[in-house]
This record gives structure tokens, C-alpha cells and sequence, in this order.
């Protein structure tokens, strides 16, 4: 059993992985730059594995471990076909900043 | 205080710090590195946890593989400190932060109303985390969410793919 159960409460996680979550949401809401609201995204859904990887460790349920790993495939394929349509915003506006992607206003 | 709980306190320090460092840097390039560390600090709290294959399934997929190609990316558009868009106005950024600290707030306050979760050492099962054991309810249990998985990469790569192709008229650089 790991050591780390009887020594650190579940609590402890759960404030880990809010924080990390809610540094994502500050991130998401101040930056201007595509990539770097899509890389708060990233830390968003770290932060939800490792409350997930914590709750199955202490409930010694391996459900939360399958569904990180889903949660790891979805975000894998998620960043390629984001990452496909950033270059083609880039390759039709010549930036990344989302303030120029206004055009559907028009 | 044990080396277990040292090294939770460290990581997770290294994780908080590197997280506020990817929001709050002005280089791209320096935001992907600053993300690959916490990628790196979550790592090591998944192998306090002993959840083994998923900590190396996280250095492979997230930092070897997402965060290569948004390295890609960002070299590819030469993204630079000159050329970040800029910053929204101050009193749009507090109210970003503020908001960010008040669902922080929301959440962790929800957290008194619960029972300390007590845990039974007897009961806890230590090698979930282990590739058998995860393997086995992988493919028993879950089956069929890992087979629709591999149709989601199909069209993930179909969608890259055509997103990806020039089209007749259109501009290069």
C-alpha cells in the first residue's frame, strides 16, 4: 500500500487539483494568444487526472485510473486537430491573437 | 515528517509554481517549458500514488508528445516575446483573476462541509496502479470505451489531416 494514504488526507488532493484547475481558468481568461489559452486547457485536464489517480488510489477503485487513461487519448487527439485549425487561422489572419478572430461579428 | 510527505509538499510547490509561470510569461516558448514541468511534477505525485503505468503513460503522451508539438507550432509561426498580442487592459485581467480566486475559494469552502475521509488501511488495495492489474479491467471492464478510443484517433487524423491540406488558391508562406 502506498505510504503516502496514510500519511497525506484526501483533502490535501483536492486542493492540488483545484488550484491547478483554477490557475488553468486565470489563464484562459487573461492571455490573448491561442496557444497559450490551449496550454491552460492542458493544465485544466491535468488537473482533473490528478484528482481522478488520487480518489482511485484511496478508494482502491481502478475505474478512475481507465479514465484518465481515456481522458489522456481524448486530449492527445484534441490537441492535434486543435493545433491543425490554429495554423489554418494563422495561415488565413497571419496572427494567433484571438482578438483579430472577430470576423463572424461582420 | 516522512519522505513521502516531503516529497508531496515539494511537488506539489513545483506544480502551483510552475502553473502560475505558464499563465503569467510573456515567451511562449518559455510557457510550454514551464508546463512541461508541472507535467514532470504531476508525474512524480502519480508515483507516490503508485499508479505506475499512468505516471509513464504521462511523460510519454503529455510532455513527449502534446508538448513537442505545440513546440512545434510555436517554432513553426515563430512565436516570439516581440511578437505576443497585446495584453488585455488591467481591469479585464483583475477581473480574470478575480473570478479565477473566487471559484478557488467556492471550491475549497465546499471542502468544510465534508467528513475527514477516513481511510481503512485494510481495505486499500496497493497495486491498482500496476500495468496488470490495470490492463485487466482495462479490457474486461472497459472494453468498449477502448475500442470506440481507437475510432476517436481515426477521426482525429482524418480531421488533422484534411485541416492540414493547401487548398488551390490559397496563400503561402
Amino acid at each position: 500500500m502506498p505510504e503516502i494514504i496514510t500519511r497525506i488526507p484526501l483533502e490535501y488532493y483536492i486542493i492540488l487539483a483545484s488550484t491547478l484547475f483554477c490557475i488553468g481558468v486565470m489563464g484562459v481568461l487573461t492571455r490573448k494568444n491561442a496557444l497559450i489559452i490551449f496550454m491552460c486547457v492542458e493544465l485544466m485536464l491535468n488537473a482533473v487526472n490528478m484528482l481522478f489517480i488520487a480518489f482511485s488510489a484511496y478508494k482502491s477503485d481502478a475505474a478512475g485510473q481507465v479514465f484518465v487513461f481515456f481522458i489522456m487519448a481524448v486530449a492527445a487527439a484534441e490537441v492535434a486537430v486543435g493545433l491543425a485549425i490554429i495554423v489554418m487561422i494563422y495561415r488565413n489572419t497571419r496572427s494567433v491573437d484571438i482578438g483579430q478572430l472577430n470576423k463572424i461579428k461582420y | 515528517m516522512s519522505l513521502s510527505e516531503n516529497l508531496f509538499y515539494f511537488l506539489s510547490f513545483v506544480a502551483i509554481l510552475s502553473a502560475l509561470m505558464v499563465v503569467f510569461s510573456k515567451n511562449p516558448i518559455h510557457s510550454v517549458l514551464y508546463l512541461i514541468i508541472v507535467f514532470f511534477a504531476l508525474t512524480g505525485q502519480y508515483i507516490l500514488l503508485n499508479a505506475q503505468f499512468l505516471a509513464v503513460v504521462n511523460i510519454i503522451v503529455y510532455a513527449g508528445a502534446i508538448m513537442v508539438l505545440f513546440l512545434f507550432v510555436i517554432m513553426f509561426l515563430n512565436l516570439k516575446r516581440e511578437t505576443e498580442p497585446p495584453a488585455k487592459s488591467k481591469i479585464l485581467q483583475f477581473a480574470a483573476v478575480i473570478s479565477g480566486g473566487l471559484l478557488l475559494l467556492v471550491i475549497i469552502a465546499s471542502l468544510r462541509t465534508l467528513e475527514p475521509y477516513k481511510v481503512e488501511e485494510k481495505t486499500i488495495k496497493g497495486d491498482i496502479g500496476l500495468v496488470e492489474n490495470l490492463g485487466k479491467i482495462l479490457y474486461n471492464d472497459f472494453l468498449l470505451p477502448f475500442e470506440l478510443a481507437s475510432i476517436l484517433f481515426l477521426a482525429a487524423m482524418v480531421g488533422a489531416v484534411m485541416l492540414g491540406k493547401r487548398e488551390g488558391g490559397e496563400r503561402n508562406f
